[in-house]
């Protein structure tokens, strides 16, 4: 492919191309099925991603209508306890495993880590085409396992239910999540290498927009923590084929120790869900206050910390299942010392945001949801963490709406702010800002609707994962269910016209925001190869207010 | 100098290729390292619990037969560090024979353990879930020990055929002449993970057969 | 490019000390040292996998990033271990509370007295058994 490198020559950064069509990119390099399958282009990877997890997003997200709908009377409106069992757990495996694991990560993540960087493709391309077809295998066994019945188990699996007493779809459902692992660590593994390796000139790893650091902290939690869960999986399956007792107490086997297993993986978990969109967010505020970001260092270590630490913290997850008292204590000190470095972001991001120019487009109107919405979900964690509050709040709603706070006030709208704010880059397409302002609001009234009555709800005791409840949560129930209605709505009205936009929006030029970033330095829709020539960079990242601007 | 086949089209030079592909394999080792690493703390865990019944269970295992293997994979690493060696000189043919050599040891390994070890185990009765027939005092212990031992060695065992897949494969490629003192690194990463499956072992002999209190 | 090449005669030797090593190792396990048995094991082990990281895997002569890559592998692996068993090995610190301590022990006379006597928990309980002692305990007068 040596003779692609001398593609198109008519780079500037302040004109507007008349027509993406005329000029060769990634997206019209070659046409067919196969081109597509057969891809080890990072930016068309990414793009079978984003088609992924959009499709596991609304199964998962159909799992949730199912949910509420149920929960709108106090005796279950519409399913049985055991088909609601079953529902919240395919709810928490596909969001969780087939959605907000890889989306960030192997879509923008996928996208933007060689453009950012200034190199033609990742280190390891096949690697990185595997990684999508074993995300697929694994999603086609969880899917199967969705058709032949479902599991019961929630998606967290605890023994002796899933080894012992289900009799639903565990082992498929375990081997979905389990294959699905693979990619997460194969993605991760290629992003460090790429990071650590394939840097241009002149990038050190203070001049790396923050979104990398992220990525790179995230890669980290993702290549230590997944294989233990796979082991993990692995277990319960051998244990539910076998009948071997390794966590059944009838043998000696210890419950409490596959949680252990499970949680030290899925603990950090959460913080890959979380670290990438943060990364996202610290884009977004400089980019729309056309400013430094406050605290660069600051934030950066902090990813890395927020990395280490989250690795330490898993038994509050464990409170009141048997856990020894002081394992607790340790496990509730070391849980108050990982809320730091998330703090320390959100501090950094408001000192943005002071005497910044600042604009209101969709993705900014993400990033200042995300930095509400996640402070209070931050801060509910600390509730959390508080062994005596904890044993009144645990299994209850408290929970989940904390961890709704952070995963989809959080996590989500970073991922919907970063969507919206490389779409131009990703597809050359602008979407209809005005739209996707109407939806950004109506994601936030929706969500908090949705989510903060089970604030409520938990503290007056109400049981998570219960088909049915006491009369007297009635009404805050069907709050919750109408503002899930509308945040659904929300989520939809993104679907139409960003697929619109892809025939009919503006063509947008390389650089439409006016941003700082290797990526913006390269045609939208980059050329297959990235660059023309291998970029070198001389200035700090974010280094708004020291030149003008082009805006294109 | 470099061939344009050597090198591949995301890399800038053949040097960052190399340190990539080698940092790679690195990585991966880190992730195996983890997943095994679930494994051993379920075992250190119940063989503190279960002292006695564990020290029965590692008095059941043919050390002989263990410590052969333990000299098997041993020698297999020497003959795939020679490999390496080999590759790095350019010497195709002595590469061939060691990996081919290699190959042979693993395959002796996985043949004693699953041939020998396993089907002696099942026979007696001492396979849990398939056959188990031991029911002498604390025998739910017992049978957890065997549990692990299973697991333990079963994993590794996987872990060993796709080394030999790896192998068989690098073999074919050396066979037609695809390394070169330029381009070796698959030869080198898949000794790189075949010297960590070696390392597993050389902890799963101790913590298996060893430590029963043997006198 | 041709990276470190590790002269033969070094790996022959690295090879010999670790046959010479699982020699040492399968002979300890035959003398009794009482608890200092496994950790000789371990560290024998420990031994075998060094000589094989940093000579077979040339960690010796590589950079500092692979070393690192080892190492927040074996960190990590530790802390798994660690925290585990802060939790497997506290379990039995904490005393049962008096008051749960009485309560066993009723149940425990209760479910005597019903395997002698063949009638309900709930019937026995409500009779004799009941001693002045747990009817404080339970809250009635």
């Amino acid at each position: 492919m040596g003779g692609g490198r001398e593609g198109n020559h008519e780079m500037g950064t302040a004109v507007v191309e008349p027509g993406i069509e005329s000029r060769i990119h990634y997206l019209n390099a070659s046409y067919g099925i196969k081109s597509w399958l057969l891809t080890t282009d990072h930016k068309r990877i990414a793009v079978l991603y984003l088609a992924s997890i959009t499709f596991f997003f609304f199964i998962g997200g159909a799992a949730a209508v199912l949910m509420r709908l149920n929960l709108i009377s106090p005796q279950g409106a519409l399913l049985e306890p055991a088909t609601y069992n079953k529902l919240f757990s395919m709810h928490g495996i596909i969001m969780v495993f087939f959605f907000m694991i890889p989306s960030i990560p192997a879509v923008l993540g996928n996208f933007l880590v060689p453009l950012m960087i200034g190199a033609r493709d990742l280190a390891f391309p096949r690697l990185n085409l595997l990684s999508w077809y074993v995300f697929m295998v694994g999603g086609l066994f969880t899917l199967y396992a969705v058709i032949a019945g479902g599991v019961d188990t929630g998606w967290t699996f605890y023994t002796p239910l899933s080894t012992t007493y289900a009799n639903t779809q565990v082992i498929s459902a375990a081997l979905g999540v389990f294959i699905a692992g693979f990619s997460s660590i194969l993605t991760g593994l290629n992003f460090v290498v790429t990071i650590h390796k394939m840097r241009a000139p002149g990038l050190t790893w203070f001049r790396l927009p923050l979104f990398l650091w992220a990525i790179y902290a995230t890669s980290i939690i993702q290549i230590l923590g997944t294989p233990v869960l796979a082991i993990t999986l692995t277990l319960v399956a051998l244990e539910r084929v076998f009948h071997v007792g390794v966590f059944d107490p009838a043998v000696g086997g210890d419950p409490i120790l596959f949680q252990h297993l499970f949680w030290f993986y899925s603990h950090p978990a959460v913080y890959i869900m979380i670290l990438p969109s943060m990364g996202v967010i610290s884009e977004l505020v400089t980019a729309f206050s056309k400013k430094r970001i406050f605290g660069y260092s600051f934030i950066a270590f902090s990813s890395v910390a927020i990395a280490a630490i989250s690795f330490l913290v898993w038994g509050h997850h464990m409170f009141v299942a048997g856990q020894s008292i002081y394992a607790g204590i340790v496990f509730s000190v070391l849980s108050f010392l990982v809320a730091i470095p998330s703090a320390v972001k959100v501090f950094n991001w408001t000192a943005t945001l002071y005497k910044g120019s600042v604009s209101y487009q969709a993705p900014m109107l993400y990033a200042l949801g995300f930095i509400g919405l996640f402070t209070m979900g931050g801060l509910t964690g600390l509730f959390l963490a508080t062994l005596a509050v904890d044993a009144h709040v645990h299994g209850t709603y408290f929970v989940v709406g904390h961890f709704h706070y952070i995963m989809v006030g959080g996590a989500v709208m970073g991922y919907l702010g970063g969507i919206h704010y490389w779409w131009p880059k990703i597809s050359g397409r602008m979407y209809p800002d005005g739209w996707a302002r109407l939806s950004a609001a109506i994601i936030f009234i929706g969500f908090n609707l949705t989510f903060f009555p089970q604030y409520m709800l938990g503290y007056l005791g109400m049981p998570r994962r219960y088909a049915v409840y006491a009369p007297e949560f009635q009404v805050l129930n069907v709050m919750s269910s109408a503002g899930a209605s509308i945040l659904g709505v929300g989520y939809l009205i993104p679907l139409v016209y960003m697929v619109w936009s892809m025939r009919y929006g503006p063509v947008a030029g390389p650089n439409p925001w006016g941003a700082k970033g290797l990526e913006w330095q390269t045609p939208s829709p980059p050329p297959t190869e990235n660059f023309e020539e291998t970029p070198k960079v001389t200035e700090e990242a974010y280094a708004y207010g020291t030149e003008e601007t082009q805006v294109a | 100098m470099h061939s344009s086949t050597a090198l591949a089209e995301q890399f800038d030079d053949l040097e960052q290729q190399h340190e990539s592909s080698s940092f790679g394999m690195w990585v991966f080792l880190a992730t195996e390292v983890m997943f095994f690493g679930g494994l051993f703390t379920a075992y250190i865990i119940y063989r503190n619990f279960y002292l006695s019944a564990f020290e029965a269970g590692s008095r059941l295992l043919d050390v002989k037969v263990g410590a052969a293997n333990t000299a098997v994979l041993l020698c297999s690493s020497l003959t795939m560090a020679l490999g390496v060696r080999a590759a790095q000189l350019g010497k195709k043919k002595l590469l061939v024979t060691f990996l081919v050599l290699t190959l042979l040891l693993g395959l002796a390994f996985i043949g004693i353990k699953l041939g020998l070890e396993w089907r002696h185990d099942y026979l007696e009765g001492f396979a849990p879930g398939v056959n188990w027939t031991f029911h002498g005092p604390d025998w739910r212990h017992l049978e957890l020990f065997f549990c692990f031992y299973f697991f333990l060695t079963g994993v590794h065992a996987l872990h060993m055929v796709i080394g030999v897949g790896i192998l068989t494969t690098l073999i074919i490629m050396a066979g037609r002449g695809r390394f070169s003192p330029q381009r070796y690194n698959p030869v080198e990463v898949s000794g790189l993970y075949w010297h960590f499956v070696d390392i597993v072992w050389i902890f799963l002999y101790p913590l298996l057969y060893l430590i029963g209190g043997r006198y | 490019m041709v990276g470190h090449v590790v002269h033969q005669r070094l790996y022959i030797i690295v090879f010999a000390a670790l046959i010479g090593l699982t020699a040492l190792t399968t002979g300890v396990a035959f003398i009794d040292l009482g608890k200092w048995n496994t950790l000789a094991a371990l560290a024998i082990a420990v031994c075998k996998a060094s000589l094989v990281v940093l000579f077979f895997m040339h960690l010796r002569w590589s950079s500092g990033l692979m070393r690192m890559a080892l190492l927040a592998a074996f960190v990590w692996f530790a802390i798994l271990v660690a925290l585990t068993l802060s939790d497997e090995f506290t379990r039995q610190w904490t005393p049962v509370p008096s008051s749960w301590e009485a309560k066993v022990q009723q149940q425990a006379r209760v479910a005597r007295a019903c395997a002698h006597s063949g009638r309900s928990p709930q019937y026995l309980t409500r009779r004799t058994l009941s001693s002045p002692k747990s009817a404080v305990a339970r809250g009635s007068s």
